[in-house]
């Protein structure tokens, strides 16, 4: 243009330059960020789909240097210790969010507690699992179910507040309005009316935190320990998915690592199809529009 | 991630001021609790509709809300009481003796202090870049389509477990560091004295690598949150002064979240700190200082995840518990100082739309 000198042309050509490298560059790193997900699903698919059979599913693991075995205990201990977790930290996170979104609003103490649980959730869960070691197992002395449960269940408990808390939140206020204004008692609006409205949202919340303490090994460690047999009883130790890949990633026997891959595959496979479906249902049944 | 709550339900109610210069009527008084027997009211107060069922029911409430500030009191209780023979008997020495020896009942934390934070300074290095990209691309730079795909992905880098990444480093990863890729760093940074030792494939640098993959899905969505947290204004403004794409992220909007990525680089450091599974079983589990980024080391969290079902005798578990201790404090205070930093700049954010 003639009424750009020389020095504005270079710069505009210099910071048009930079404008495309810095473009080029969040490419690459989005590329990079992308490719060692594809290359641990890829690794997953290609190692462990091949141990994927029948046996698997249903049979306890075979004794070292023997062909064949699965991770059925594991399965279904990881669902024992699941159900015991979730039938502890459920209601306890859901109560928790209720009082945060409905009876404690604007109060410091709901603040502090809404802080605390995000604090909470970045703890490690290797310090979760050391400290349910020392107040059951060490009680007990014995490794047990229950303090596997116990200690995935304090995990969930404050990501189920906020998500609860969250989701109450997104209820129209003259929803809650209409139902008082029936004479409908608040604790009756906050269950009938509030949780019902949001229990899409909740629901997918919980399955979240499922989700994510379904895949924690550390703290279970050192209180559900794991097991090579088949065990019902929540006094006993217990299998855990997580745990035995854990167990036999590090254990010198290629059976072993044939298992660990397979059983890996399975826990990706279960984690990602509630990840999906908690997309999917995110938005859905949660009242649209103001209040 | 959190919205401010509604200011409506905070404001006060309007009162009604009585007019001095009204006739003067008695003013009946509110209905007295047990007025007239009334059969509606007794039905109603039976169907929970009296103030001791709400109250009753907002503290069943309240006391679940507790629960919260219960498990970290109960969680520091528990720590400090099983931790006080190895408080007792090394103080605060603890955590500056290089000593780690079992045998003869000798414990120091420095070499995992060393360990924590040489492979989460690394990964966090490795990591800020990245994310920090990837939230630029998503937010300013990716088509509208591409958006929620692309997001999902790197979500799910957050989904999958600890274990799941343990796995994949020791068979995949590991190889690669021994074969390809340690050679290849002696070749061309050798002559920093970084690269020395033998090379394993196990030690500081996979260690780093591996947290670096885990810690990237947090900071880089966070960071989504908080630069979508700008208002359009700061970009628009910048937009009209005539500024290219690159200079209109770099001045509207990632000016205006410093704090706010600064909180959540925090926050992955948090999650790096504390990461237990997948640095286990690549570390190398060696109580050991070393200059090289090839030599094994250990972290606070693998040290315990390693060594706790071997330990022998009150004063070796009580040292471990207390290194448990410490790392439950260090990551108490790096997540709330986070927390707050990224709270101060999405307080009045729109949510965000996945």
């Amino acid at each position: 243009m003639d009424f750009q000198s020389k020095s504005m042309r270079m710069n505009n050509a210099r910071r048009t330059a930079t404008n495309y490298f810095i473009s080029g560059l969040s490419i690459l790193a989005t590329v990079i960020v992308i490719l060692p997900l594809i290359a641990i699903l890829f690794y997953l698919i290609y190692k462990g789909a091949s141990s994927l059979n029948l046996a698997f599913f249903t049979h306890i693991p075979a004794p070292v240097g023997q062909e064949g075995g699965g991770m059925a205990n594991s399965i279904v201990g990881s669902g024992i210790i699941l159900l015991v977790a979730s039938l502890m930290g459920v209601p306890i996170g859901i109560a928790a969010g209720v009082y945060l979104a409905e009876f404690g609003r604007g109060r410091a103490l709901a603040t502090a507690i809404r802080f605390t649980a995000d604090v909470l959730n970045g703890v490690p869960s290797i310090v979760m699992g050391i400290s349910i070691y020392s107040l059951i197992v060490v009680q007990q002395k014995h490794f047990s179910a229950l303090a596997g449960g116990v200690a995935l269940a304090i995990m969930m408990v404050p990501t189920i507040t906020r998500t609860t808390e969250e989701m109450l939140a997104t209820v129209p206020h003259a929803i809650r309005e209409a139902a008082l204004g029936l004479g409908v008692p608040k604790w009756r609006t906050a269950i009938s009316v509030s949780l019902r409205t949001a229990s899409p949202g909740i629901i997918t919340g919980c399955m979240l935190a499922f989700a994510r303490v379904a895949g924690e090994t550390a703290p279970l460690l050192f209180t559900a320990l794991g097991n090579q047999f088949w065990s019902f009883k929540l006094n006993e130790p217990i299998a855990a998915l997580p745990l035995q890949i854990y167990v036999y990633a590090i254990s010198p026997y290629d059976e072993w690592h044939r298992l660990a891959w397979a059983g890996a595959l399975v826990l990706i496979v279960m984690i990602m199809v509630s990840v999906t479906l908690v997309r999917i249902f995110a938005n859905r049944g949660v009242l649209k529009g103001g209040s | 991630m959190t919205d401010e709550r509604d200011s409506r339900s905070s404001q006060p109610v309007p009162q009604i001021v009585p007019n001095p210069s009204a006739a003067y009527v008695p003013d009946p008084g509110p209905p007295a609790a047990d007025a007239a027997p009334s059969a509606i009211r007794d039905f109603l107060r039976k169907r929970g509709s009296g103030s001791l069922a709400d109250n009753s029911f907002a503290t069943v409430m309240l006391l679940c809300a507790c629960s919260i500030f219960a498990i970290v009191l109960f969680i520091f209780g528990i720590l400090v009481i099983h931790s006080r023979p190895s408080l007792v008997q090394f103080g605060w020495k603890f955590f500056t003796r290089q000593a780690w020896d079992p045998v003869s009942g000798d414990f120091g934390a420095l070499p995992f202090i060393f360990g924590t934070l040489a492979t989460s300074l690394l990964a966090l290095c490795m990591a800020v870049p990245l994310a920090l990209g990837v939230a630029v691309f998503l937010t300013e730079l990716c088509p509208r389509p591409l958006r929620a795909p692309i997001s999902f992905l790197t979500e799910l880098l957050a989904a999958i477990p600890s274990v799941v990444y343990g796995l994949w480093a020791v068979f995949v990863l590991v190889p690669i560091m021994r074969d390809v890729l340690g050679p290849f760093l002696v070749k061309t940074l050798g002559w920093t004295g970084l690269f020395d030792g033998p090379n394993f494939g196990v030690g500081l640098l996979t260690a780093s690598i591996i947290l670096a993959i885990m810690v990237l899905p947090i900071i880089s969505s966070l960071t989504r949150d908080i630069m979508t947290a700008v208002p359009n204004s700061q970009r628009e403004a910048v937009l009209a002064l005539g500024a290219t794409r690159w200079e209109m992220i770099r001045i509207g909007v990632l000016r205006n979240s410093r704090i706010g990525i600064v909180g959540a680089i925090m926050l992955g450091l948090g999650r790096a700190l504390g990461e237990t599974m997948a640095v286990t079983m690549v570390i190398g589990n060696h109580p050991n200082i070393s200059k090289s980024l090839f030599a094994p080391a250990n972290t606070l969290a693998s040290v315990i995840a390693g060594e706790f079902s071997e330990a022998t005798g009150d004063l070796y578990l009580s040292a471990l518990i207390e290194i448990g201790l410490a790392l439950f404090l260090v990551t108490i205070v790096v997540n709330a100082i986070a927390r707050l930093m990224v709270w101060a700049v999405t307080r009045n954010a729109p949510a965000r739309v996945h």
